[in-house]
């Protein structure tokens, strides 16, 4: 019995405090993506959520070069862009993808200048690597309340704003004929996504974070015809693919001789792309 | 209709007076008025272009006027108190959407409430009324973006009815609906109104289909507006003052035609005018959908 459950979970697993802070913070983000994540693919935003990713790398390497938590800049940087997306004109069809691309080329360009500085200044690649494709082992249990500090408006505000958002995200003229401020309620939602996405940056990285936010999402949206069941699921399905990535990579480290890990963002995202086409499409009703 | 109570035992629902709109520089409505009573249902008809959805959209409060004034039930700011109901124009619900029929109805009781909707069952006991009431329980579980046009429509009335407004405004709602369609929701509107005593203003290019159900008419053409019931606004004279151009009003088979012309029945190309003011200038054919193709 123990030498079957060692095939799967190598020993020392659940002994290991990096493995328990990794499994704590990747799951508590995992929750947030998947909740979040369903509006950003309900209004269509996945573009947006992905250059909010993109941007955050240069909050990420300038709070490097800082000394502070690359969260602070991550999300910093996110909510500034967000802001910055709204007044460009991301709330229009048109001008959606062109806002969302302009202030993806400006933020990436700071990117780069930033992760020149780190690399240059400290004679250091691992900030790069941080940055770009996370690192969910090197998240220390101190990190792990601020985690939660981020989480709690990024979740506040779609479960508050739920049936305007709802419904604003299923035909914006309904909403505005109640009453409901279209635009104020899709800032606020972008918001809510540039938190979360640089909460899923901090943990499998700023390149990567889209995967986390998008994939669960889209999962859950073909399991179900109900808008609040659809968000269990991808919150769901976000937790199963970064806890077995956590498990593997963990497991990874006793693959062949070298004793090298692979990276955990690797086994996250593959699962969840493996979750995704897994998922079955969604039955059309054939009209009669 | 006739058969009605008389007019002043009813209580008004909607006054629009002097009502003027201008946006960007082009003068859209120009001193539209017209009231509306409770069970009433009334015809918003005009060419594309005539200033119907804006007309709706300054009812509804999304649009504010130039000058002018819009009272539902005597309230100014009606949005605010969930007086109107609404129908959008070609609206595109995404097949992908994860949203019932159902809850696409309930976010019409309180979709612009704050929090999470707690399972009730009286919520659920009114949505599934609102939904035998429209006729739509056989689809009530499936997804709003999979269902047809005018599965859609009805789903969209309930949305809009269930939160039981005194006005209702429908945009073009028989737009792009075969016939069969068109005829179940101009038949179910005509039910709602009468069932519910709400008032119901319903914009189109043809007022055909509406004529069996339509107690007045508000005919807009160039941004005026001609009211009254339809014998009264559907005559050459008082359309040809409307358009600012001969037009002739022709019945066929219980049908009415209205046809750009220079009396005599015979049709003429409308002039064009390239002037600012002309009251016709975005209407060179009054109704070119009925003249192409029913007049030969």
């Amino acid at each position: 019995m123990t030498h079957l459950l060692h095939l799967i979970v190598e020993p020392g697993f659940f002994a290991n405090a990096p493995v328990r802070s990794a499994l704590l913070a990747g799951g508590i983000v995992a929750v947030v993506s998947g909740i979040v994540g369903s509006f950003a693919v309900l209004r269509g935003q996945s573009y947006a959520g992905h250059a909010l990713g993109d941007i955050s790398v240069a909050g990420g390497s300038a709070s490097f070069l800082a000394g502070v938590s690359p969260l602070w800049g991550f999300a910093g940087v996110g909510v500034l862009a967000a802001g910055v997306m709204d007044m460009i004109g991301v709330q229009r069809p048109r001008g959606r993808d062109l806002a969302t691309g302009i202030v993806r080329g400006a933020g990436l360009g700071l990117g780069a200048l930033f992760l020149y500085f780190a690399t240059t200044h400290t004679s250091t690649t691992g900030a790069t690597i941080t940055i770009l494709f996370g690192s969910l082992f090197t998240i220390s249990s101190s990190l792990i309340p601020v985690i939660v500090l981020f989480s709690l408006p990024a979740l506040g505000i779609v479960l508050v704003l739920y049936r305007p958002l709802l419904l604003s995200s299923a035909a914006a003229e309904l909403a505005a004929a109640r009453g409901t401020s279209v635009r104020l309620v899709g800032v606020l939602c972008l918001i809510a996504i540039a938190l979360t996405v640089s909460l899923s940056a901090l943990t499998i990285g700023a390149i990567l974070s889209t995967a986390l936010l998008i994939g669960p999402a889209a999962t859950g949206l073909r399991l179900t015809s109900r808008p609040g069941l659809a968000m269990a699921w991808a919150a769901l399905i976000g937790l199963a693919a970064t806890w077995l990535g956590v498990l593997l990579a963990y497991d990874s480290f006793y693959w062949g001789s070298a004793r090298h890990g692979w990276p955990v963002s690797f086994f996250v995202v593959t699962l969840i792309l493996v979750f995704y086409l897994l998922s079955p499409r969604p039955v059309r009703r054939v009209p009669d | 209709m006739t058969g009605q109570p008389a007019a002043a035992d009813l209580a008004e629902v909607l006054r629009v007076a002097d009502l003027n709109v201008r946006l960007g520089g082009r003068q859209i409505l120009r001193d539209v008025s017209f009231s509306m009573r409770e069970g009433e249902f009334t015809g918003l008809i005009g060419a594309n272009g005539a200033g119907k959805t804006t007309l709706l959209k300054v009812i509804l409060g999304l649009q504010p006027p130039t000058s002018g004034t819009v009272r539902v039930a005597g309230q100014t700011r009606a949005r605010r108190a969930g007086l109107v109901g609404y129908v959008p124009q070609k609206i595109a619900l995404d097949p992908d959407m994860p949203m019932r029929a159902r809850d696409l109805v309930g976010l019409g009781l309180d979709g612009q409430r704050l929090g999470l909707p707690l399972p009730s069952a009286r919520r659920r006991r009114l949505v599934d009324e609102m939904l035998a009431a429209v006729g739509a329980e056989r689809f009530a579980d499936a997804r709003v973006g999979n269902l047809s046009g005018g599965e859609q429509q009805r789903v969209l009335i309930a949305h809009a009815l269930i939160s039981r407004p005194r006005l209702l405004l429908l945009d073009e709602p028989l737009a792009n609906l075969d016939i069969a369609s068109e005829q179940d929701v101009v038949s179910l509107l005509g039910k709602v109104t009468s069932e519910q005593g709400v008032a119901v203003l319903i914009s189109a290019h043809d007022m055909n289909p509406l004529l069996p159900f339509m107690d007045r008419i508000v005919y807009l053409a160039g941004g005026r507006a001609a009211t009254g019931t339809t014998d009264e606004v559907v005559r050459t004279d008082v359309l040809s003052d409307l358009y600012g151009q001969h037009v002739d009003v022709i019945r066929v088979h219980d049908r009415i035609l209205v046809v750009a012309g220079r009396g005599g029945g015979t049709r003429v190309p409308a002039p064009s005018t390239d002037g600012p003011a002309g009251p016709c200038e975005d209407e060179p054919h009054p109704d070119p959908h009925l003249a192409e193709s029913t007049w030969p």
